[in-house]
């Protein structure tokens, strides 16, 4: 029994000094940042401006699980062949990296909704950038509070 | 993933004309970020779905591009308005040019 006790306590101690280590390691793996997200847009929309209005971003204020984060994403819009909704794409500031998912509508949906589930590595911004068919780019963005991060093992 | 990937959709069988209805889509696959460190101490290579792609009768209506940042297991749901009966494709492609493909029947009244 002792012995068998003794041996726990160093397995306990063992895990301990692991993440110790991964927790060392953690800040250096988390690269994306709001400059990240930025150049991501610069790269699509260059010199366009983005207005306000019209996503509906739908992610929880506190994430418990990082690695199961669900997001719906809504846009206003009638999605008829003359006014629907092109593109969708979201991005974080605080993942490795800063992509998370785009999607393409056409005026089949019926409506511009879509849900799904991502990680999160820590507590940031997630930014959503619509575009309609006519060109405008609309733009939304949340904070969630992550309470256990989703990246790295 | 030792596993093949298992699509798993869940469609109404009927609709009305000009219904709008939701079909929600989940597929079993790791979704190997590229960013884990294995036992080894080795990067464990990405592995995942970038690509989902959803048709009716042959015609593309909805696409999602995914990133490292989608959970294991990737659940998806959107939105099709109904016009004819027809079939559904769905198809899910992989970083190592798989597709897994999954195909549902719908009946417009």
């Amino acid at each position: 029994m002792a012995l068998r006790k003794t041996a726990t306590r160093r397995d306990t101690l063992k895990s301990g000094a692991l993440g110790a280590v991964a927790l060392m390691l953690a800040p250096r793996l988390a690269q994306a940042d709001a400059a990240a997200v930025e150049a991501e847009i610069k790269k699509l929309y260059a010199g366009k401006t983005l207005g306000a209005g019209k996503i509906k971003l739908d992610v929880p204020q506190i994430a418990e699980n990082g690695l199961v984060v669900p997001i719906n994403v809504e846009i206003e819009s009638p999605m008829t062949p003359a006014d629907f909704v092109k593109a969708v794409h979201v991005w974080a500031d605080g993942n490795p990296s800063p992509g998370i998912l785009s999607y393409a509508f056409t005026p089949e949906c019926g409506k511009a909704s879509a849900s799904a589930r991502m990680r999160l590595a820590q507590t940031q911004n997630i930014v959503c950038v619509a575009e309609m068919s006519d060109g405008k780019l609309f733009t939304a963005s949340t904070q969630v509070k992550v309470t256990i991060g989703g990246c790295g093992g | 993933m030792s596993n093949k990937p298992t699509p798993r959709v869940r469609v109404p069988a009927t609709a009305k004309k000009d219904e709008i209805i939701e079909i929600k889509t989940l597929i079993s696959h790791e979704m190997e970020s590229g960013q884990r460190k294995g036992a080894d101490g080795n990067i464990i290579p990405r592995k995942i779905i970038h690509t989902f792609t959803a048709s009716f009768n042959g015609k593309k209506f909805f696409e999602a591009t995914w990133h490292p940042a989608i959970s294991a297991n990737p659940y998806q749901s959107f939105f099709y308005k109904a016009k004819e009966s027809g079939e559904f494709t769905f198809a899910w492609t992989d970083d190592d040019k798989s597709v897994y493909e999954s195909k549902a029947k719908l009946t417009v009244s």
